[in-house]
C-alpha cells in the first residue's frame, strides 16, 4: 500500500465526516426551532428600510 | 444552542448575513469562472486554429462584457438572492422566473460537477507522474463536494473569503507564466509560426464552431449576482466586483492564449486536458511547473466553492417563494446560511460528477447558461422601458443603452448556432426538459405560489400600467 493509497481511505473517511457533520446539524437545527422560525427569511428587507427607489 | 423548541414572535425573521464586500464579489465571479483558463477554452483551438482561438477569446469576452454591464445594472436595483431570477421574477414575469431559476441551478450544479470530475482527474495525472497506476478517482471527487458544500454551510464569509485567496493566487499564477515567459525563463522559444502556415485549417466555419469553447473563458461571471442579499452595500458593490471580475478575466484570457498558444503546437493544445499546467512543463522549470499545478487545482476548486454558493441561493429563492416547497427557503439560525438547499444539491452533484462523462456536463452548463443569456437581453429591454432611468434609483447605469443588447443577443444566437454543430442533441434534449418544467410548473405549482408576496421591491407602478 503506497501514499495514494491511504490518501483514497482519507478522502472517504474525511467527505463521510463532513456529510456526517451538515446532516446532523441539519437535524439538530430543524427539530430544535420552530419551522416558521427557519424559514422566517423575506426578500427586500434592505430596500424597505434604506432604499426608496425614487430619485 | 438552547435545547428547547423556539417559536418566532411575530416580527423576528432569519436573513441572510449581509458581511460581503466588493472584493468577495470580484472572488466570487472570477473564482467560478478562472478554471475556464485553466482547461477548456483551448478546445476553440481544436476547433478552428489559433487565430479562431483568439478570435473566440475576444468575441467571447465582448458577449461577456455586455453580460455584465447588464447584470451590473439591473442587479444594483434588484438586490436579492436568486440574482437573474428575482430580475425575471419582477420584469418579466413568474413562467419566466421559474426557468430562469432553474437555468441557474442546472448551470451552477452541472459546472460544480464537472469541476469535481476535474480534481480527480489530476489527482490521477499527479499520481501518475509519481509512479502510482489506477488512483480510485470517487473518493477525491466526493471529498471535493463534500468538504465544499460544508464549507458554504458554515457561513458565507468564510467561502468567500477562501474563494478570494485561493483566487488570487490563481490568477498570479497566470501572471507569473506570462511574466517569466517574457524574461526568458522558458527552455522553449515561443513560436507563432503557424497563424502563417495554418491560419484557418477548418475556414471560417472553425471560427464559429470555436465559439462554443470561447465562453469557457468567462463561463459564469453573471453569477455575482447571487450574493446580492449578502453584500453590505450592494449598489456599490455589485458593479464594483462584476465590472473588476469582466475585466481581470479579459486580461487573464488573453495572456493564457498567448502563452499557450506560443509554447505548445496548435494541433497538441487543441486537444490538451491542462493546457496552462502543459505549458508549464514544456517550459523546463520546475517553479513554474509546480505554481501552475497549483494554480490549476485552486481555480477548480474556486469554481466549485461558487457554485455550490450559487446554485444554493437561487434554489433557496425559488423555495422562499414557493415555487418550489417552502422547505427549501430556510435559513441556518446560527450560521445564517441556505442549508437545506446547500444539503439538497449535494446528492444531485454527486450523481453527475460520478455517473455522467465531462463533456456532457460541461454541455449541459454552458446550454443552461446560454438560456440565461438570452433571457437577459429582452429582460433589460422590459426594464428599461417598464421602470425608464427617471423613475427609480438605479446603482449603476450601463452606457449606450440598447447596443449591448443588441450585442449580447446577437453573439447569442451565433454561440447557439455553434453549439449545435457538435451537440445538437444536447441542445433538443436540453429545451425539452425545461418544456416539460414548465408545463409542470404553470399547471401544477404556481397554485402553491403566493402571487403578491413575491413582488418585494417598493418601486412605482411600470410604465403604461
Amino acid at each position: 500500500m503506497d501514499i495514494w493509497n491511504i490518501l483514497e481511505y482519507v478522502a472517504w473517511a474525511l467527505s463521510a465526516m463532513f456529510g456526517a457533520l451538515m446532516l446532523i446539524n441539519l437535524i439538530r437545527i430543524d427539530t430544535t426551532y420552530d419551522n416558521e422560525l427557519l424559514t422566517s427569511s423575506r426578500e427586500g428587507e434592505i430596500e424597505v428600510t434604506a432604499e426608496r427607489h425614487q430619485i | 444552542m438552547a435545547n428547547v423548541t423556539a417559536t418566532a414572535p411575530a416580527t423576528e425573521r432569519l436573513q441572510l448575513l449581509r458581511v460581503l464586500g466588493p472584493a468577495h464579489i470580484w472572488a466570487l465571479g472570477v473564482g467560478i469562472v478562472l478554471v475556464g483558463e485553466y482547461m477548456g477554452w483551448n478546445f476553440s483551438v481544436g476547433k478552428g486554429g489559433m487565430i479562431a482561438g483568439l478570435a473566440a477569446c475576444w468575441v467571447a469576452g465582448l458577449l461577456y462584457t455586455c453580460v455584465a454591464m447588464i447584470d451590473s445594472k439591473v442587479t444594483s436595483t434588484i438586490a436579492a438572492a436568486g440574482g437573474q431570477y428575482a430580475q425575471a421574477k419582477h420584469i418579466v414575469g413568474p413562467l419566466m422566473a421559474f426557468n430562469v431559476g432553474l437555468f441557474l441551478v442546472m448551470a451552477y450544479t452541472m459546472l460544480e460537477a464537472a469541476n469535481a470530475i476535474t480534481v480527480g482527474y489530476l489527482l490521477d495525472t499527479v499520481a501518475g507522474m509519481m509512479g502510482h497506476t489506477g488512483l480510485n478517482q470517487k473518493p477525491f471527487i466526493i471529498l471535493s463536494i463534500m468538504f465544499l458544500a460544508w464549507l458554504n454551510f458554515r457561513g458565507v464569509l468564510a467561502t468567500l473569503t477562501f474563494n478570494l485567496v485561493i483566487t488570487a493566487i490563481a490568477f498570479l499564477a497566470i501572471i507569473a507564466l506570462f511574466v517569466s515567459v517574457q524574461l526568458g525563463a522558458s527552455a522553449v522559444p515561443m513560436d507563432f509560426s503557424a497563424i502563417t502556415t495554418s491560419p484557418l485549417p477548418y475556414g471560417w466555419i472553425g471560427i464559429v464552431a470555436a465559439l462554443h469553447f470561447g465562453l469557457w473563458y468567462y463561463l459564469g461571471i453573471e453569477g455575482t449576482c447571487q450574493a446580492a442579499e449578502e453584500v453590505r452595500s450592494p449598489a456599490r458593490s455589485l458593479p464594483y466586483g462584476t465590472m473588476a471580475g469582466i475585466m481581470t478575466l479579459l486580461i487573464a484570457a488573453t495572456m493564457t492564449w498567448y502563452v499557450c498558444s506560443g509554447l505548445l503546437p496548435w494541433e497538441y493544445l487543441g486537444q490538451a486536458g491542462t493546457p496552462l499546467f502543459d505549458a508549464a512543463r514544456v517550459t523546463g522549470n520546475t517553479g513554474l511547473m509546480v505554481l501552475l499545478f497549483v494554480g490549476t487545482m485552486f481555480s477548480t476548486l474556486a469554481s466549485a466553492n461558487g457554485c455550490i454558493n450559487d446554485a444554493s441561493r437561487a434554489w433557496f429563492s425559488m423555495g422562499r417563494d414557493r415555487y418550489l416547497p417552502s422547505w427549501f427557503g430556510a435559513v441556518h439560525p446560527v450560521y445564517r446560511t441556505p442549508y437545506r438547499s446547500i444539503v439538497f444539491l449535494v446528492p444531485i452533484a454527486l450523481i453527475f460528477a460520478l455517473g455522467a462523462p465531462l463533456d456532457q456536463v460541461v454541455t449541459f452548463s454552458i446550454l443552461s447558461g446560454l438560456l440565461g443569456y438570452t433571457f437577459m437581453t429582452f429582460n433589460m429591454v422590459m426594464f428599461r422601458r417598464k421602470w425608464p432611468l427617471d423613475t427609480i434609483k438605479r446603482g449603476y447605469v450601463h452606457p449606450l443603452h440598447p447596443l449591448p443588447v443588441i450585442v449580447l443577443l446577437t453573439l447569442c444566437a451565433a454561440a447557439y448556432f455553434a453549439v449545435f454543430l457538435g451537440y445538437g442533441t444536447q441542445l433538443s434534449a436540453m429545451m425539452c426538459f425545461y418544456i416539460v418544467a414548465s408545463l409542470w410548473f404553470h399547471f401544477r405549482r404556481y397554485r402553491f405560489v403566493r402571487r403578491g408576496d413575491q413582488f418585494t421591491m417598493p418601486w412605482p407602478k411600470p410604465l403604461g400600467y
